[in-house]
Order: structure tokens, then sequence, then C-alpha cells
């Protein structure tokens, strides 16, 4: 039986916002390696909440991939606890509940376009019907209609990286964990992308985490920003952004847009600093 | 990814888990358990004719320990135990005399001559072809597509004629089995060393133009560095293909000396342990010098510094 | 990217066999060309070609012609005169002297400027650059040939030794009914039930062992060490043990292509990266999953590398474990007792058929191969 204050305080949690999408609780992550433990990750306390776009930002190895690989279920943390739509990583994945963008495309050259969209719909076992409708919406989604039959090798890196958008998306996922997506690309096919990811957000209002090394980018896109800092990697700063969620790239010379990106740049300074 | 997850916890629990981490502990597993299999398997091979031969001398109620090693004593084994095959050999080597007929390290010596004989003029000869095929665009484009499509021909079949042939005009003894030697090893080392003198970067080819070298200085100061790692690997296989050469081209010679003429005897009188023994020293044989190539390809390697 | 360190040779080749030419035909002209008194006049057609050989020879020199019409015409010009010298080699066998001799370092000279002419060719269309390239190793075979020809019959050399190219084909339409059933016996049974089970066996164990690292990491340089090993010298025991017909050199087929086929498909599942790895892993993709739709078609391309190098060693493996004993029938029965019977040409209609086998069955496993992995990189590149 539950007393009476407790209900109280859990009507009271329940009125006060909805369950973090993402809760980390005192998290660590130690490697072993043949030259002693390295502390990948050390006591990571965030909340991520629905509707949030969050940027990891910080230098090399800060751990800030390791931190959306943990949440991706593609690295076990040593301590502390972590939940994703209230259950544990493992379950999430389990029951599909993000997509992930990787650092390259990774997209299969033996498959066309379409099929690649398909491979994670195959997986899940949806029948082709749905599959077909699946790929028609995201491939018109980020843009690549009239693509399907195409290989991967036949479409610039650009499009490789939105196909894998669409491949991600396919899923339904309210989660979208994006891994710098577009660090191997062009400043201006990047810009590009930035403006497109912004409008799919606003257009389908889901949770996404960022990882990303560029400081316009992160401030661009996000509602909020985590600096991380490395050895061992912790969170250094968290910057709630006040831009307005409709952006367009001409924000970046705004003085609120300095502002922050100033101050995501002092975290970054102090963090590197430390090691010294 | 996945293996890394599954090996680390069980790290901790299991004592030998380091042990079989690496590579020397499955190994040794694996050969434990082939010699088990071929313990298992001789006993099973040799039990009808065991059972024969207790039928023929009235024998009943044969213990099974007794069938055991009986089965794993027979003169004329289908299948000899490791054992026997390890008398043999040292009975044929240790205890023979070099010079004798019946001595394995007579016959591997025969073996062996013919094999690097045939390497050295093959590799010899395939380095210069390479050279050749790599420098001449009429070279390259006539010659080449021969040389590839040749890999697919049953060349090892002509092995025979050649030999016969070359008996008829009066050349026997070592050079006509050199040669098929020669044949097989020089295809592979063409093909690898044209691989290997082609594989300096355009930029690295660019930079030599850049310095006006001559084809000559081309080739001994970036080409043929960066074919060395390829040379080595195709000599591996050269090497392991002369050794088959010369093995096969004692087949037809009358059996008269060397592993292959070995093999043969043993098939035609059914000498299934002589066949045993010349078969693991072949491979022996055929280890040691892969290994021996291996071992200067590192000393190589190291001293131009490109040992990874 | 050679041409780019192409350093201009000081002396013009295509010059150099132009004058080569020249020179023989002259020779050719002044000295007698059969044993004992016979000039190249006796035969006006040959002296006709062969004049019209040498002046297509030079005419790049002189500075006319300079087209592939001309390259084209020097071909023609050279094969009609082998065409024409051949028949005369057969009415003098064995009494070649100078005269046809330096028609013959002519004809050579002359094709060999022929393929430096066409591989000098700068072609815009795509498929007749192939038909070009395809032509100029054929051209070089059909030269090798004619040259062997014209050696065996302008020495004499006797059929026991070497016999000339015609004999060989003689001997090969003539025996077609013995050709077909050692065929039959040794490639249609032996060699493909072994490439079939000794391939298919391979690739299941990969699998199997792919699940146990121990095993891979156990079994795997075993594999490597068994690969470079004279395996062929198990074909006696395998003659004992299931008898002189096709079954024993089906086993020794097997044992041949086994290990190839093991240690390459053992690394080709080891091909997917991690980062490929993982994207399943985010899908919650079960193993079947993973291994049908991201490590099988990864490991293509070494699967058929081992089926490449497999299509050669089973062929081979057959014909050799065939020299151990068989019935009165195979590739390797008839090659070991025809030789025994220094019916040499029977040994080369053999060689031939067996040469012939092994180039389609490596051709077609090659053609697979573009159709399966179309994807990879080294074929993607060469399609253009």
């Amino acid at each position: 039986m539950l007393t009476a204050s407790e209900i109280e305080d859990g009507l009271e949690d329940a009125m006060r916002k909805p369950d973090p999408v993402i809760d980390i609780d005192n998290l660590s992550l130690t490697f072993e390696t043949n030259d002693g433990p390295v502390h990948a990750l050390s006591d990571i306390d965030l909340k991520i909440e629905e509707g949030d776009f969050v940027s990891f930002i910080g230098p090399s190895g800060c751990g800030k991939t390791t931190l959306l690989r943990v949440i991706a279920d593609l690295e076990q943390p040593t301590a502390g606890s972590i939940t994703v739509n209230g259950v544990s990583p493992e379950a999430a994945r389990l029951a599909r509940a993000y997509g992930y963008v990787f650092q390259a495309a990774a997209l299969y050259p033996w498959r066309t376009i379409a099929k690649n969209v398909a491979l994670p719909l195959e997986i899940m076992g949806l029948s082709r019907d749905e599959q077909n409708r699946r790929i028609a919406r995201n491939m018109e989604l980020v843009n690549l209609s009239g693509f399907e039959k195409k290989f991967p090798w036949q479409l610039s890196g650009g499009m490789q990286q939105r196909a894998s958008i669409a491949r991600a998306l396919a899923v339904e996922p309210d989660l979208l964990l994006m891994d710098e997506p577009f660090g191997a690309l062009d400043e201006i096919v990047r810009d590009h992308l930035n403006e497109q990811l912004l409008q799919l957000w606003a257009k389908t209002n889901k949770t996404v985490v960022f990882v990303t090394h560029s400081i316009p980018e992160a401030v661009f896109l996000s509602s909020k920003i985590v600096v991380l800092c490395p050895r061992p990697g912790r969170i250094y700063d968290v910057i709630e952004s006040d831009l307005p969620r409709e952006r367009t790239l001409d924000i970046r010379e705004t003085p609120q847009f300095l502002k922050i990106a100033h101050r995501v740049r002092e975290g970054l300074k102090a963090g590197h600093s430390y090691e010294d | 990814m996945t293996d890394t997850a599954l090996a680390a916890p069980s790290r901790g629990l299991n004592p030998f888990a380091g042990l079989m981490a690496g590579t020397a502990g499955p190994v040794t597993v694996v050969v434990l358990a082939i010699f088990a299999i071929w313990y298992v398997a001789a006993v099973a091979l040799n039990t009808p004719f065991q059972m024969d031969m207790y039928e023929r001398g009235d024998q009943t109620d044969v213990p099974f320990t007794q069938l055991v090693s009986d089965t794993l004593a027979q003169e004329r084994p289908v299948l000899p135990a490791p054992h026997q095959v390890a008398v043999e050999i040292w009975n044929t080597t240790v205890e023979k005399k070099i010079t004798s007929k019946r001595s394995l390290i007579y016959h591997s010596g025969i073996t062996l001559s013919s094999t690097l004989l045939g390497f050295l003029i093959g590799t010899g000869l395939g380095i210069l072809l390479a050279i050749g095929i790599v420098h001449s665009r009429v070279l390259d484009k006539s010659l080449m597509p021969w040389v590839i499509s040749s890999q697919t021909i049953p060349i090892l079949a002509i092995a025979p004629m050649i030999i016969v042939v070359l008996n008829a005009i009066g050349i026997s003894g070592l050079l006509p089995k050199a040669m098929i030697s020669t044949y097989l090893s020089f295809f592979p080392v063409t093909v690898g060393m044209v691989k290997g003198l082609r594989s300096p970067e355009i930029m690295h080819m660019d930079l030599m133009h850049t310095y006006s070298a001559t084809r000559v200085q081309a080739f001994w100061k970036l080409r043929l560095p960066y074919a060395v790692p390829y040379l080595f690997t195709s000599m591996k296989i050269g090497m392991a293909a002369s050794l088959v050469g010369a093995i096969v081209g004692e087949l037809p010679t009358g059996a008269v000396a060397g592993l292959g003429a070995r093999l043969l005897a043993g098939s035609y009188y059914g000498q299934t342990v002589q066949i045993w023994s010349a078969l693991l020293m072949a491979a022996f044989l055929a280890g040691t010098l892969v290994a021996l190539i291996g071992l200067v390809e590192r000393l190589t390697l190291k001293r131009m510094g490109m040992a990874r | 990217m050679s041409s780019l360190v192409d350093i201009r040779s000081r002396f013009d080749t295509a010059a150099l066999l132009a004058g080569g030419i020249l020179l023989c035909v002259v020779i050719a002209v002044f000295s007698t060309a059969f044993e004992p008194d016979r000039t190249v006049f006796d035969t006006p057609r040959l002296a006709l070609g062969f004049g019209f050989l040498a002046i297509l020879g030079v005419r790049y020199s002189l500075g006319f012609a300079r087209h592939m019409a001309g390259d084209v015409a020097l071909g023609v010009v050279a094969a009609l005169s082998a065409w024409m010298l051949i028949p005369v080699v057969h009415q003098h066998v064995g009494e070649a002297a100078s005269g046809f001799w330096a028609l013959a370092v002519a004809y050579w000279l002359a094709s060999w400027l022929f393929v430096e002419r066409m591989a000098a060719w700068k072609l815009t269309n795509p498929s007749l650059t192939r038909a070009v390239n395809l032509a100029i190793p054929i051209v070089f075979g059909i030269t090798l040939l004619v040259l062997w020809e014209l050696a065996a019959k302008g020495f004499g050399i006797p059929k026991v030794l070497l016999p000339a190219p015609s004999e060989i084909w003689v001997r090969l339409t003539g025996s077609v009914p013995i050709l077909w059933a050692d065929f039959q016996q040794t490639f249609l049974k032996a060699v493909l039930i072994g490439y079939a089970l000794g391939c298919g066996s391979a690739f299941l164990t990969a699998i199997a062992i792919d699940r146990v690292p121990f095993l891979r990491r156990g079994l795997l340089p075993i594999g490597n060490l068994v690969s470079a090993l004279p395996i062929i010298g198990v074909a006696p025991i395998m003659v004992m043990w299931f008898g002189f017909d096709w079954p024993s050199k089906a086993a020794v087929v097997i044992i041949m292509t086994f290990f190839p086929m093991l240690v390459n498909t053992v690394s080709g599942l080891a091909a997917a990266d991690a980062m490929q790895k993982d994207l399943m892993r985010t899908y919650a993709s079960n193993y079947w999953q993973t291994l049908i739709k991201l490590r099988l078609p990864m490991a293509m391309p070494f699967i058929f590398n081992a089926l490449k190098i497999n299509s050669t060693l089973a062929l081979i493996g057959a014909i050799v474990a065939e020299f151990f004993g068989t019935p009165i029938v195979g590739m390797g029965f008839r090659i070991s007792t025809e030789v025994g019977r220094m019916n040499v040409d029977m040994v080369w209609a053999e060689i031939a058929i067996a040469a012939l086998a092994g180039s389609l069955f490596y051709g077609i496993v090659a053609l697979l191969e573009r159709a399966v992995t179309f994807w990879h990189p080294s074929i993607r590149g060469s399609r253009g």
C-alpha cells in the first residue's frame, strides 16, 4: 500500500512534467585497456525531455560518442543508471525505440537506396505494403524521391547521408540519435542538411540527440547544448538555448546566437585547460 | 564488437580464459582434437580387417582393449595411427644412413633439390617477366592475359609428358622435375610482382616525375621497394606450388627416388605407413620452406622499415 | 598511370621492328628457302605476300598510310602470309633453310608490330576498346601457335617430342568419343561433384565455427597452414580407401578445395565493419538476420575468390589423382598411358581439353562473381 503522501508526491511529479525520454543518473564507463583503465565517462547526470534537440559537443576523446552509444545500448555503463523511455537501453533497443545515424552513411552497396531504407523494416518483419508506404514517405521527407532505384555508390556523399537518415526515420521512432552525421561533408552541404534537419524536427516533433564537434552546428540546431570535456569524460556545462524554434541560417549572424556560441567556446576552452 | 562483449565477463571467472584468448591455446586444443579424432578413426577403420584376422585365427571374445591395441599396430592398416607414422619417420630418418635408398631424408633431399632449383629459376623468370610487363604496354596487353588465364589451366597435367619427353631426348634427373617446379612457381610470382610494381600511389609516381627521374631510377627507388611485400607473399605461394610440382614430377619417372616416388611405391604395395610418412614429410618440408621465406620476409621488411 | 612516368625510349620499337621485317625479307630473297635448292621465288605467292609485309612494315618510317587502316592491312597481310607459309612448310618437312627461317622471323616481327600498333590505338568507343583488348592476346596466342607449327615442321621435330598444333588438332577431332568419355569421367563426375561437396561443406563448416570464436581462432591458422601443404599427396590414400573409380578422385578434390574455401569464408564473415554491425544491433536484429542481410553479402567477394582458386585446384586434383590408379577411362589416366605409349599428340589433345574445361569453369565462376558482387569496387570500377 502506498501512503497518501507518496501518492501525492507521485501526482505532483506527474503534473509537474512528463517523464524524461532519457534519464541518466550518476553514470560512469571505464574501458580496461593494456595501458590501464580509461575513464571514458564519469558521473554523468542528464535528463532529456520529449521534443528536445540536444547536442553533445566537446573535443575528441571527451566521450560524447560513447555517451550516445550508451543510450543506444551499443556500450554498457560500468556504474550508475540510465533509462530510455522509462526502461533500460536494452529494452528500448529491442522495442526499436530509436533511430541511429552514424558518422558514415553505412549503406549496403548491394542494396538500392529504397532497399536500404527497407532494411530495418524487413528485420522488424513489417508487411510489404507497410514497407513500401514508409519508404515512400521517408524518402520524400529527406528529398530523395526519384532515387529509389539507385545504388548508394551512384549518389553523392550528402545524398548518401540523407538516405541513411531516411533509413533511421523509417523505423518511425520518437527518438533520433545522431553521431556526427554531417562530419564528413563539406560546409555547404552541411549547412543545407542542417536546415533540412531542423525543418524535419519541427514537422515531426521528435526528440533528437546529436553529437558534433562544430560549435555553429550545435548552436544552430539545438534547444539544449551539453558541453563535455575529456579525461575523465564528463559534463562541463549545459546550456538551454533561448533561440526561437523556427530558425534560418541567417540566425547565425544575430548577437543572441553569438552569445551562446561564445559560452560554448568558453566551456570547451575551460574543459580543455584542465588536462594541462 | 559482440566478441569482446561476450569475452569480457568470462575472463574473471575462468582461470584458463586468458590462456585461451590468444591463438596459441585454441590451436593447441584443435591440434589435440585432430590427434584424438585420428586415433578414433584409426581404430574404427582398421577394425573390420582386425575382426577378419580374429575370425581366421579362430579367436573369439577378444577384449576391447586388445582390439584397440591390435588395430593400432597393424602392418598395413587402412589408416595408420599417428605413433606408427612417427615411428616410421624416426626409423627412416634418424636410424637410416642418409645415403640409404630407404632413408626418408635421402628422398626428401632429392625432392627438395628439384623444388629449390625450380623455385629459383621460376622466381627469377617471374620477376624479369613482371618487370617487362610493367614497363612495356605491348607485353602488358599481349602477355598478361595469358599469364592470368594460364592459372586457370591445369598445368600439372603436363608434368608426366615433360618428364617423359625430356627423358627421350636424354635429359633426365633433376632438370625435368625442376622445370615443372619452375613452371608452377613462375606464374604466381609474375602476377604478384606485376601487382607489387604497380602498387606505388599516383602521388609517388608524380613525385618521381617532378624529379625527372629515369625509368631505371623510378624502378630502383620506388617500384622495387613497394613490390617487396608482394614478392614475398607470391614467393610463399610459388614455393608451395614448386614443391607440389616436384612431387607430381616424380610420379611418372617409374618411382625411383623422391617423396613422390615414395607415395607411388607405397600405393603400389599398399604400404600405408610409408605413404603417410612421406606425406607428413612433404607437409613438414612445405611448412619449413614457407616459414623460412616468412622469416626472411620479416627480417627484410624490418631492415627496410616496413615491418608492422 | 604509367604514362605519367613514361620517358620516351631513345629508340623507336616500331621502327626497329619494321627494319627487322625488311631485313628478313631481303635475306629470304637472296638465300635458299628449303634444302636442297628451292628459293622463295619458287613459290611466287609467298614472295609477293612477304613483299607486301615488308612494305606495310616500313610504311611508318617512310611516312605513308599512318593510320589504323594501314595497321589493319599489316595484320591481314601477316595472317595471309602465315596461311601461305604453313602449307609450303608441310610440303618440305625438315628441309627448312635460312630463307624459310628468315620468313618465319619476318612473320613473327610483323605480328609483333601489329600487336604493338594495336596496343597504341586510341579508341573512344568503350566497347571497341574492350574488343581490341580481347583481340591483342588472341593475336598473340595465334602467333605463338603459328610459330610452333612452323618450327615443328621446319625443323622436322619428331612427333613423339613435340607434335605440331595441326597434328594435335587432327588427333583431337579424330578421337572425340574417347575425349568425351574421359571428360565425363574426370570433369563431370570427379571434379564437379568433388567441387560442390568440398566448397559446400567448407562453407557450412565456416558458418558453424564462426559462431564459436574459440574454434575460429584455433582453426584459422591451421587452415592457412594446410592451404600451403601439398595436399595432392593424399591421392594414393584416397584411391586405397575409395577404390579406382571416380569417388576416390572426388574425395581428393573435396580435401583440396575444403581449406581454401574454409579460410576465405571465415575471413569473409569477419569482413563486415564495426559500424555496419552496430547498425544491425540498433535494429535489434538477431544472429540469422545479421548473417543473411549483412555478413554473407559482405563475405561474397572472399567466397568467390575461393571458388575461383578451387575451380583450378579441383581439375588438377582429379587429374593427378588418376595417376595413382583408375578404371580405363579419365583424363589423367589417358595422359599417363598415352605418354607411356609415346602418343604425345593424344596427350596434347587431352591437355587442350583440360585447358579449355579449366578456363570455361573459371570463366563461369568469374561471370557469376560479377553478377553477385556487382557492388564491389573492384568490379564496379572495371565496368566504368
